[in-house]
């Protein structure tokens, strides 16, 4: 017994290692290899995809794991993005305002500006912001075991809320024009710079890496599982003495922290941030691309964004008019023809469905160590009479 | 007295438009569980509808264009009930008891829904025209034979993808003639001029109350009282308040409950319809008009409970006057006379506009949520659910 296990670790270590050996290998070329062959157009695009993985990633936590459909990540996605906009906006000289404040006759740095001078700050609010407020929101909507669509309408409407909330102030956060980063530096370098912005691909590459990771750890061991189990029977695991609440609000809350981080990443490399991005359809989309990739898996989610990025580029240039079908299409086959996504579709060996439609089945597997089996073999010849 | 006087009024008319928007709403979420959110696109659906009897009725000359409101409601209702059933037997009847996926397709459907709108011209009309031909008269034509299961998907599989081809290649040849690719309605918003009788207002103590305002409560408390007797004194009625109270032990009883989902549905489509015609009154139409409407309409749903008339009626209301209070100031007016108010008036005068006014009454919905999870008027029942 003891060889069978052996082998089944060194089996284990090998897939290990040569798991570990894409994603390395991945990294570098996107990380290096991609940036000197892209131009700066491109690459600057490349880096707002995968920005969005990072929030598909967030994503897939909740809904493929967990079960609890968010549709308003865009809240948490939008707080991290103006966090950012927010410390760049101050980038000014002492005593000096944003020139947007002197336009409706502020005179005075808002206080909840303050803490967006010092950077280390700037740094922690933008994970920590949304995730505080996915969490407080959580809570009062878990508290109260209000699941399923229900959690669903609430985060629409907390969306809604959150978009009125920023459209509305002018005076304290410029409204509906949004904070443009472009024009501003960081570190005395100007935002939209090449350099700048091939340093903030590198960044969003390497956490993406890292959020992945931090997935991967969070949904394989017993968090994971009860994560699953609250998706897959609540009350079962009320009943099993476990409080879902506090586990739901934390993955909510870290769900929330992820897409944060990738709203400031989307925010540097897009040049602005508006309320628009607290629309209700952006929050809605962020659904689709993990549905495409594959729920529950945490590579389809990446792969999901990266996809549908892609069409809705091609597509909303050549073709404007097809893009919204097109997408509504997608959401439609994905619900009915493909409820695992791409990556599912694969893993489940979905094309021998699609050959055994056309006739060709595949073999019923048989099991040879029945057939080796003496005591089998007896009986088939007892009953055939042989 | 007079300000009181216009507070209510006002309240009550922003209540009945959600009312009457929320009605089908309640029927189809409280009945079915179903969450339909292209629940605002069939009420644009009805808006339109309403611009082209209008149209219609334009050239008959003045005693005749008094009148089209009346043929427009039944005409709304008929094209969002049919648009409902086709929604209804083409996705939502495989997708009971899944009610996120739900969700999703029918956001997918208000996609394609809103771009339709926007771009439906004859050459769209024929190419689907055509596919629909191709693709069910195919099916149809090969379902006779007698091997249909065994071959059903393979059919599926090369009926889909040729059928498309054509048709978009005869939409593409067609594409020269200019007059079949002119588009319908465009993206820009239409106009629907109410008629003579509904514009203009009665006078109540120097306060001016609009016809069309009257003209959609007394609407909504028409349709209001109808959906009471068809679901409280007719057959059907009965049988779909069996259905909800017990899918399983009606089937058993031979209900016909396929039959019964598709009509809830088909009512619920059809009250958006009528919902649209009451909103197309109060202002332009346009292609995003539904999107307007849907979150607050859920909210009214959420807070009154599923399954409940009276929970909707009182939701609506509620939700309305105090979406006005709050947004016209009149709250702030109130404690403006004494200064120990003086903090709670500034905060009130924060919220007072109406975009603001949503945030407000959106944490009043959390905070009532915390003392009655499950709205005003909880299902009765003994689950560990809730």
């Amino acid at each position: 017994m003891g060889s069978k296990q052996e082998i089944e670790q060194k089996q284990r270590r090998k897939k290990q290692f040569a798991e570990m050996g894409i994603a390395i290998s991945l990294l570098i070329v996107l990380s290096v290899l991609l940036p000197a062959v892209l131009p700066a157009f491109q690459l600057r695009l490349a880096g707002r995809f995968f920005a969005l993985a990072i929030v598909a990633l967030g994503l897939d936590l909740i809904w493929g794991y967990t079960g609890l459909l968010s549709l308003g990540h865009g809240i948490f996605f939008a707080l991290g993005g103006y966090a950012l906009a927010m410390h760049l906006k101050l980038q000014l000289p002492e005593g000096q305002l944003p020139e947007f404040f002197t336009l409706y006759g502020v005179k005075e740095l808002p206080l909840f500006w303050q803490p967006f001078h010092s950077f280390p700050v700037t740094l922690l609010a933008i994970f920590a912001i949304p995730g505080i407020v996915a969490g407080l929101l959580g809570y009062l909507v878990f508290r109260n075991r209000i699941k399923g669509v229900y959690f669903s309408i609430l985060t629409q409407a907390a969306l809604l809320v959150f978009f009125n909330l920023f459209n509305g102030q002018q005076e304290l956060i410029n409204g509906t024009n949004g904070l443009k980063t472009d024009t501003e530096t960081i570190f005395g370098v100007l935002v939209s710079s090449d350099d700048a912005q091939k340093a903030f691909y590198v960044i969003t590459i390497i956490l993406l890496g890292l959020i992945y990771y931090l997935c991967r750890w969070l949904t394989s061991g017993r968090f994971g599982r009860l994560l699953v189990a609250i998706r897959d029977d609540e009350t079962r695991v009320r009943f099993s003495g476990y409080d879902p609440t506090g586990y739901k609000v934390l993955v909510f809350a870290i769900s929330g922290a992820i897409a944060g981080i990738a709203g400031a990443l989307y925010t540097a490399q897009t040049g602005i941030i508006t309320p628009s991005f607290m629309e209700v359809p952006f929050s809605i989309e962020m659904v689709i691309w993990v549905a495409v990739g594959g729920r529950a898996t945490l590579i389809g989610a990446i792969i999901g964004t990266l996809l549908v990025q892609l069409a809705r580029t091609f597509l909303s240039g050549n073709f404007p008019e097809v893009w919204l079908f097109f997408q509504g299409a997608l959401f439609l086959i994905v619900v009915t023809v493909l409820p695992d996504g791409i990556v599912g579709w694969v893993k489940n060996q979905g094309w021998k469905d699609v050959f055994a439609w056309f006739g060709y089945r595949p073999r019923v597997q048989t099991y040879p160590s029945l057939e080796q089996d003496l005591e089998v073999i007896k009986e088939k010849q007892d009953i055939l009479g042989e | 007295m007079s300000a009181l006087l216009e507070g209510l009024f006002s309240g009550i008319s922003i209540g009945s438009v959600l009312l009457i928007a929320s009605l089908g709403l309640a029927i189809v979420f409280g009945l079915m569980g179903v969450i339909n959110l292209a629940h605002g696109e069939l009420m644009m659906l009805g808006a339109y509808t309403t611009y082209v009897i209008q149209n219609i009725f334009k050239p008959l000359g003045e005693p005749w264009f008094d009148f089209y409101i009346i043929v427009a409601l039944p005409a709304a209702f008929i094209v969002a009930a049919i648009a409902g059933l086709i929604l209804e037997k083409g996705v939502i009847r495989f997708l009971y008891g899944r009610p996120l996926e739900t969700l999703l397709a029918t956001w997918g459907v208000s996609l394609i829904l809103r771009q339709c709108v926007r771009s439906v011209n004859w050459l769209l009309v024929i190419s689907v025209g055509v596919f629909c031909l191709l693709f069910f008269g195919g099916r149809v034509l090969v379902s006779r034979r007698l091997d249909w299961e065994k071959i059903k998907n393979a059919v599926t599989a090369i009926l889909l993808p040729v059928s498309t081809a054509i048709a978009a290649l005869a939409g593409i040849l067609m594409g020269s003639v200019p007059a079949l690719s002119k588009a319908w309605f465009s993206a820009r918003n239409v106009d629907v001029t109410s008629p003579k009788w509904l514009s203009g207002g009665v006078k109540v103590l120097e306060f001016q109350m609009p016809y069309a305002r009257l003209f959609i409560i007394g609407l909504t408390a028409i349709c209001l009282l109808a959906v009471y007797l068809f679901l409280n004194q007719s057959n059907w009625g009965l049988r779909i308040r069996a259905v909800t109270q017990n899918r399983e032990m009606s089937a058993c009883l031979g209900i016909p409950t396929a039959k019964v989902d598709a009509l809830t549905f088909a009512l619920g489509s059809g009250l958006a319809g009528v919902a649209g015609c009451a909103v197309s009154l109060l202002g332009s139409v346009g292609p995003n008009t539904g999107q307007n409407y849907i979150v607050d309409t859920f909210m009214v749903v959420v807070v009154g409970g599923v399954g409940n008339l009276l929970g909707s009626v009182i939701a609506a209301f509620g939700i309305g006057t105090l979406n006005y209070l709050i947004g016209s100031g009149v709250f702030a007016f109130i404690f403006s006379e004494s200064d120990a108010f003086k903090p709670l008036v500034d905060i009130l005068l924060f919220f007072a506009t109406s975009s603001m006014a949503k945030v407000m009454v959106f944490a009043l919905i959390i905070s009532f949520l915390q003392i009655k999870p499950a709205g005003l008027f909880p299902p009765k029942g003994r689950t560990a659910e809730l």
